[in-house]
């Protein structure tokens, strides 16, 4: 177990070499010169030169690398144009709401998704099969944020149920995180419930054909043990690995979700600083987001290591 | 059984396609979207960005039928000049994943020296996650159709590389290659002849899917502002500004979004069929 | 009363293009304490009787036309689904071709083992890990009390499948059928298997059903045979009589692929072409396209099951006229 954990931690090094390095060049790509998109149009030249000092713009590239590497090492990603704060504690500050989002779209995802992935493969080509897996393409097909209209129109402007935006913290106010919360939740969860009801459903179907399926019949366990015990636990195998693709997915849905319902998280904050050309925040943003993700999918990897025995006991 | 298995397998694909009703039904809707989009100039000739401040907030009917926006645009002109950008980057994006996706494949499948390096590029730029990557390249480029188009390319390109690329690891080992390699015959005549005709399969189960993927994003990159600039008639952007209306004028709203739906829907079925059909590992669990 | 009496069992399955049968008005019985054979090509539907038997046929598409199975004095097809989960396990048990897929990957031996046990017994803990080494002790399985946590992966294939002769035979059934027992293993392993199952059957007393297409397994296991071809039995002989005097020209033609242990082939080749697809069946007798002895009256009527000798009967209207 823990030598996967340092395979897989070392196999990260380099793609987040990588990564952060694109990141790096990101704002060299800008066309023309990056102060002046920065600065904007009505800039003057003295701002311009400001903004130029202040990014280290005015550095030869390779320095520029270095101190971006220096400072990363010690955990600084520069400060917010926009905000003034730095970059990291401004991303860590947004972090919690995203990861509280996230985590509850991704409780309603699993619960919605594997739930009607093993129905549906046991009811196969029953109408209840046929309701669920219509549900789920429906689901992949229709956009977070139009979900999240509807929602809005129907619950908060029509029924008055829910408050059409905002966020409350879960430690200052439970019920009112749950209220403020749900909505985007649901509308993040149901695109991801439906993608991995089909993925559960395909995957049970291939583990009920199995020939240890046949022998866990034949010993006469009971139908309930045979598609709990030993149909599942095969087939959540592969199911964990989609779990890493739902959390990139999450965190990709959650910028518009945010956005669309004025949820102060980590994707309100890239957008906004997409819009203002705050180019220290994106790059830090992104930057942290996605090392976050590498060390989500770290997690899934010893997951699975941990479900499957022949990846544990041979590779270690 | 034999004369099945001498039935080229192009007939054999299009036969089966043509009885799985789910493909037709993904078919028809995509059809719908593609006549519209190509259409546009002639069934919308309302100019989409025309301003009729007395006609502002119709609702559906007779006169307008989509009814009007806020500033009494058509709402029918502005989704269905949204329905020919949609296409238009979908479609862009999915010429570019499919030739530079397959170079990029193909190189590091083929050549196992490239595909070390190629593939650590590949996965730092798949570490990411898609909106965001897709807004950071945005915000870097500017926003406007063509660099829409690019960022979206960026974004999945190396996902359609991963997929070519393990096809090509699996053909390069194959009997007929070795065979047509012994034979003297030269690194791009075997991937072209041999390989890459036999990796087609998958990629093109996989661009279908990509369409969906670009048509959504795009949308959600203009909804949220950093995709081709108001008032340029995206569904995104059309929806973004009904957002403040949406109680008194909800139709500016779901009307794009429905249209959304519909290409999205169909496209996906339109890839689940491909997929039904085409891919060899699904096709034995029948 | 014999152990289990099958009387007349007829299934099909729904394909693609229509209902086929796979199994037609086929009867036998088995005592206790039996080694009963069953040979035939694959498709020849001796697997799919030995399912209907456990009740595992897949239904759909699988469906039961008619007949009964009686064992012990019930009919099985007309147990609850209840039932017949308790009767598989402690009543009947089988053990299966494949021993590389026929144990879960993700569970230990032991737990295989076990769950079988508290499935049927009200036993503690321990007791039971006391019976399931004990039952790998007795299928031969070195050091068995280590080998517990080992996980399947972790076994040979001939290990494997004793693990699942343990598991078949922990809870003593009076029945054990046998699918294809030794198929996927190499030869001496093969042999140490069946000679495994002969003294399990001394020692437990139980009634066995040895499925095969190999005619070496059952000249070494066998009491009696049963020859399977398209769905029916073609013979039903003692070993002996089926040896020396078969009469059935199908039998002949398996009897003429050398009976010996170590040839292995998955289609009898001394036989010319091949099991017929169920769509494609010959009219009258179904063995008559590929029958040397054929004559036009064989395609008219499928010829039924005729006693030549007290224990001994084959389906053929040629065998008086050909033997």
């Amino acid at each position: 177990m823990g030598a996967i954990l340092v395979r897989r931690l070392a196999g990260a090094v380099p793609i987040l070499l990588i990564v952060s390095l694109i990141t790096f060049g990101m704002i060299h790509l800008i066309p023309g010169d990056p102060a002046v998109a920065i600065a904007g149009m009505s800039a003057t030249a003295e701002q311009v030169a400001n903004i130029r000092r202040d990014l280290g713009l005015d550095q030869p590239l390779l320095s520029q690398l270095f101190d971006w590497y220096a400072n990363l090492l010690r955990g600084d990603l520069g400060r917010s144009l926009l905000l003034g704060q730095p970059v990291v504690q401004a991303t860590m500050l947004r972090l919690p709401v995203t990861l509280a989002l996230s985590a509850y779209a991704l409780v309603l995802t699993l619960l919605i998704g594997l739930v009607s992935g093993v129905i549906a493969a046991l009811r196969q080509n029953t109408w209840i099969d046929q309701v669920a897996m219509v549900l789920a393409m429906l689901g992949i097909s229709l956009p977070s944020f139009y979900i999240g209209l509807l929602m809005i129109i129907l619950f908060a402007v029509d029924l008055r149920w829910l408050p059409t935006g905002g966020y409350v913290a879960f430690t200052a106010d439970p019920i009112g995180w749950l209220a403020t919360s749900t909505m985007p939740a649901v509308s993040l969860a149901l695109l991801l419930a439906g993608l991995l009801a089909r993925i559960t459903r395909s995957t049970m179907l291939e583990v009920l054909r199995q020939d240890y399926i046949r022998t866990a019949r034949a010993k006469g366990l009971p139908n309930r043990t045979v598609v709990v015990k030993h149909a599942l636990a095969n087939a959540l195998i592969p199911i964990v690995t989609v779990v890493g693709i739902i959390v990139s997915l999450l965190i990709s849905g959650s910028v518009v979700v945010e956005t669309l319902f004025s949820i102060p998280g980590i994707g309100q904050l890239l957008t906004q600083a997409v819009l203002n050309r705050d180019y220290p925040m994106v790059q830090g943003g992104l930057l942290i987001t996605t090392a976050l993700l590498v060390l989500v999918n770290i997690g899934v990897d010893v997951c699975y290591a941990m479900l499957d025995p022949r990846v544990r006991y041979d590779r270690t | 059984m034999t004369e099945r298995k001498r039935a080229s397998p192009f007939r054999t694909a299009m036969r089966r396609l043509l009885h799985h009703r789910l493909f037709i039904l993904g078919c028809v809707l995509f059809g719908i979207v593609l006549f519209v989009a190509i259409a546009a100039p002639l069934i919308a000739r309302v100019d989409p960005n025309k301003l009729a401040m007395r006609a502002k907030f119709r609702p559906p009917g007779a006169d307008f039928i989509f009814g009007t926006d806020n500033f009494g645009r058509s709402l029918w002109s502005r989704v269905v000049w949204g329905a020919r950008l949609s296409v238009l980057i979908g479609g862009a994006v999915v010429a570019i994943n499919a030739v530079l996706g397959t170079a990029i494949g193909a190189a590091a499948g083929y050549f196992r020296h490239l595909d070390n390096g190629l593939m650590r590029i590949n996965d730092a730029l798949m570490a990411f996650p898609a909106v965001l990557l897709a807004i950071a390249v945005t915000a870097v480029l500017g926003p406007s159709v063509n660099d829409v188009i690019i960022a979206l390319a960026i974004v999945y390109t190396p996902r359609t590389a991963r997929i070519v690329r393990s096809s090509v690891i699996v053909l390069r080992e194959m009997e007929y290659v070795q065979a047509a390699r012994a034979a003297g015959a030269g690194h791009w005549r075997i991937l072209r002849h041999h390989i890459l005709p036999n990796a087609m399969a998958p990629l093109i189960v996989q661009l279908s899917f990509l369409f969906a993927y670009a048509v959504l994003t795009e949308a959600t990159l203009s909804f949220l502002g950093v995709g081709a600039v108001p008032p340029t008639p995206t569904w995104g952007n059309i929806m973004a500004e009904g957002r403040q209306y949406m109680t008194d004028a909800p139709w500016i709203i779901t009307i794009p979004g429905a249209a959304l739906m519909i290409t999205v829907l169909g496209l996906n079925l339109l890839g689940d069929g491909l997929r039904d059909v085409l891919d060899p590992r699904l096709r034995i669990q029948q | 009363m014999s152990l289990l009496t099958v009387s007349d069992l007829t299934t099909s399955f729904q394909t693609g293009g229509g209902e086929v049968t796979a199994v037609e008005n086929v009867s036998f019985s088995l005592e206790k304490g039996e080694i009963l054979g069953i040979v035939g090509e694959s498709g020849s539907g001796k697997s799919v009787t030995a399912l209907a038997i456990m009740g595992l046929l897949p239904r759909p598409p699988a469906r039961i036309r008619g007949g009964s199975i009686q064992f012990e004095g019930q009919d099985l097809l007309k147990l609850s689904d209840r039932s017949m989960q308790r009767l598989r396990g402690p009543g009947i048990a089988m053990v299966f071709q494949e021993p590389m897929t026929s144990l879960n990957p993700v569970f230990t031996v032991g737990e295989q083992i076990m769950e079988t046990i508290r499935a049927h017994e009200n036993l503690s803990q321990k007791d039971s890990f006391g019976r399931a080494v004990e039952m790998l002790e007795k299928v031969g399985i070195p050091s068995a009390s280590s080998r517990m946590t080992d996980y399947p992966h972790q076994l040979s294939g001939g290990q494997r499948q004793r693990v699942m002769l343990a598991m078949a035979l922990v809870c003593r059934p009076r029945l054990l059928i046998a699918d294809e027992p030794t198929t996927a293993l190499d030869v001496t392993i093969q042999a140490q298997i069946l000679e495994l199952l002969m003294d399990l059957r001394d020692e437990f007393g139980m009634a066995i059903m040895m499925i095969t297409h190999n005619m070496g397994v059952i000249a070494e296991t066998a009491d009696r045979v049963l020859v399977m071809y398209a769905g029916r039995v073609v013979e039903q002989a003692p070993i002996s009589r089926l040896f020396d005097h078969p009469l059935h020209p199908y039998t002949r033609g398996l009897l003429s692929c050398v009976p010996t242990l170590d040839q292995d082939q998955e289609r009898l080749i001394a036989i010319p072409g091949s099991l017929p697809e169920p769509s494609r069946r010959p009219p009258g007798c179904r063995f008559s396209s590929r029958c040397l002895s054929a004559v036009p009256a064989c395609s008219e009527a499928i010829p039924a099951l005729e006693t030549f000798e007290p224990g001994h009967a084959a389906a053929c209207i040629r065998i008086r006229d050909i033997a």
